[in-house]
């Protein structure tokens, strides 16, 4: 079972060992214009945190369709949590560039959304609402949105929406949380206090994370694994453990073996968009 | 006076200068009553014949009511039929259009054959004219939704109708309020003009009569009952829908 070209990501996730997403020579093509993305093969463990940077158009949102069902693959298999990929996946939750809240709810009723729509919750929505309620507020207490509750997303700031869009992905508890550019329209400031509060929420729920940026800090920071794409059609060009300690604090992004990290990365971006 | 209270004045000053125009240019030009009579004359009118005016205007009310009612349940359900998919769209909208073409005066004598003079005729016509703009904003409120939001909505297996009721239908409402807003006024124009070919009640027939009299202050009284009533409901409806969509309107103006 154990590849052993994957030796380094799975020491980065030492808590479980289990490959939760596996795809196995996985192409998309959308329609003639040949694949999105090309032979992708890799593992990634029940908790580990993953990171997908490339160039714009690489075929990262594509890998995110994959994953969660909401495409299947022209050819090779998707599994997930040990079954074939067979349509959307509940168990996950997704985030991205865009906060996407509705205009005519309250923060509340936005994170609360996902709960009138998936199951097992819809069934007991009206009946448990306070509980749900309780919920919700929980994590929007954990993301510093306490207060803002009863608040219209254009009332938020753009931080504050991404937030309230992070809740929003996390309120049913997914297994697996999607995470497209979540945090490319923020200011720098912002997006590096946002980095913290998902670290938080995934060092204290340990969901699986799949997380595509072109911010190569951000991936560094956050993820235990960064896959570097390759341009159109994406493929895996390469894979880096990231072996900083947890939990990593802001500083860690100023230390050596840090930008280290980062400028590798970098450079070997630089080589892709040079072909 | 603060820019507010010159803001909440206007629309009376706009009518008191209206008024006066108009008494002044009858006056000036020494218009006889039974061709054009000034502001004084048709207010006589009114005063005068307030017990036909009323019993009138009453008919005309609920009969634009009614098909006004109608109007917005047709509209509704058909705007949320058309605006639902892609190709009811595609299929419904050029024959919507070319429907909402004809003027609905041409349907009058058809309504005459098939029901009668009277009320009904008025009723279908008020909801004949009225029932296309709800339609269609209704249908455009539907329109398709940015792609991450369905993704949102898709993984969780939401399933089309979902979609519609969460999504869709609450951001046609802006879109829906607003155009009863159009459709009302519209549906006054419809029963009056039913009631002017068909009916022996009504605003429309009482001008009708009084015109053919010669008794103008009369008819004038009943263009001032008729576009009254229809300001009051499009106020009603305006006030309606800055209290259903608030959000749609608070966003624009926080900005």
């Amino acid at each position: 079972m154990a590849q052993p070209a994957r030796q380094p990501g799975a020491a980065a996730a030492p808590d479980q060992a289990r490959p939760f997403v596996v795809f196995d020579s996985v192409s998309l093509a959308y329609d003639e214009s040949g694949n999105a993305i090309e032979d992708i093969s890799l593992s990634i463990h029940e908790g580990e945190f993953v990171a997908f940077v490339g160039p714009s158009g690489c075929g990262k949102s594509t890998f995110m369709k994959l994953c969660t069902g909401l495409r299947p693959p022209t050819r090779g298999t998707v599994e997930v949590d040990g079954k074939p990929v067979k349509g959307p996946l509940k168990i996950s939750g997704m985030a991205f560039q865009n906060a996407t809240l509705l205009p005519w709810r309250t923060t509340l009723d936005n994170v609360l959304l996902p709960l009138e729509i998936v199951e097992p919750y819809r069934r007991r929505f009206r009946r448990d609402r306070a509980q749900f309620v309780e919920q919700a507020m929980a994590l929007l207490r954990t993301v510093g949105l306490e207060g803002y509750e009863h608040q219209y997303p254009w009332q938020l700031s753009g931080g504050m929406q991404q937030r309230a869009s992070i809740c929003r992905a996390l309120i049913h508890e997914p297994r697996l949380l999607m995470l497209d550019e979540p945090f490319a329209s923020l200011d720098a400031f912002t997006r590096e206090e946002l980095w913290c509060v998902l670290r938080d929420l995934w060092e204290s729920q340990r969901f699986t994370v799949v997380l595509v940026t072109h911010d190569l800090r951000e991936a560094v920071f956050l993820a235990d694994t960064v896959y570097v794409m390759s341009k159109r059609p994406g493929r895996i060009l390469d894979e880096h453990a990231i072996g900083l300690d947890r939990p990593r604090s802001l500083e860690v992004t100023y230390s050596e073996p840090f930008t280290n990290l980062v400028h590798s990365l970098r450079s070997q971006i630089g080589e892709i968009r040079g072909q | 006076m603060g820019n507010k209270a010159v803001e909440r004045a206007a629309p009376w000053i706009a009518v008191a200068l209206l008024v006066v125009v108009w008494e002044f240019t009858v006056w000036i030009l020494a218009v006889p009553e039974f061709i054009f009579p000034g502001p004084t004359a048709t207010a006589q009118a009114l005063w005068n014949f307030a017990g036909p005016i009323s019993v009138h205007s009453w008919q005309t009310f609920w009969t634009t009511m009614v098909g006004f009612s109608l109007g917005v349940l047709t509209g509704l359900v058909l705007g949320f039929i058309v605006g639902s998919s892609r190709f009811m769209y595609h299929a419904c909208y050029p024959l919507l259009v070319g429907f909402n073409a004809i003027p609905k005066v041409a349907f009058v004598p058809i309504l005459v054959v098939w029901f009668g003079i009277g009320s009904v005729p008025a009723i279908l016509t008020a909801f004949l004219i009225c029932f296309f703009p709800i339609l269609v904003n209704v249908a455009t409120g539907l329109a398709p939704l940015e792609p991450e939001m369905e993704d949102v909505l898709r993984v969780l297996g939401a399933k089309r109708l979902d979609v519609l009721l969460k999504v869709g239908l609450p951001r046609s409402l802006p879109y829906f309020f607003a155009s009863l807003k159009v459709a009302i006024t519209l549906a006054f124009v419809g029963a009056v003009v039913s009631e002017t070919v068909a009916s022996n009640q009504g605003i429309g027939y009482l001008m009708m009569s009084a015109g053919s009299q010669m008794r103008m202050p009369l008819v004038f009284a009943g263009l001032i009952v008729i576009s009254v009533m229809a300001m009051i409901m499009y106020e009603v409806f305006a006030q309606l829908e800055k209290r259903m969509t608030g959000w749609a309107h608070r966003g624009q103006s926080a900005l």
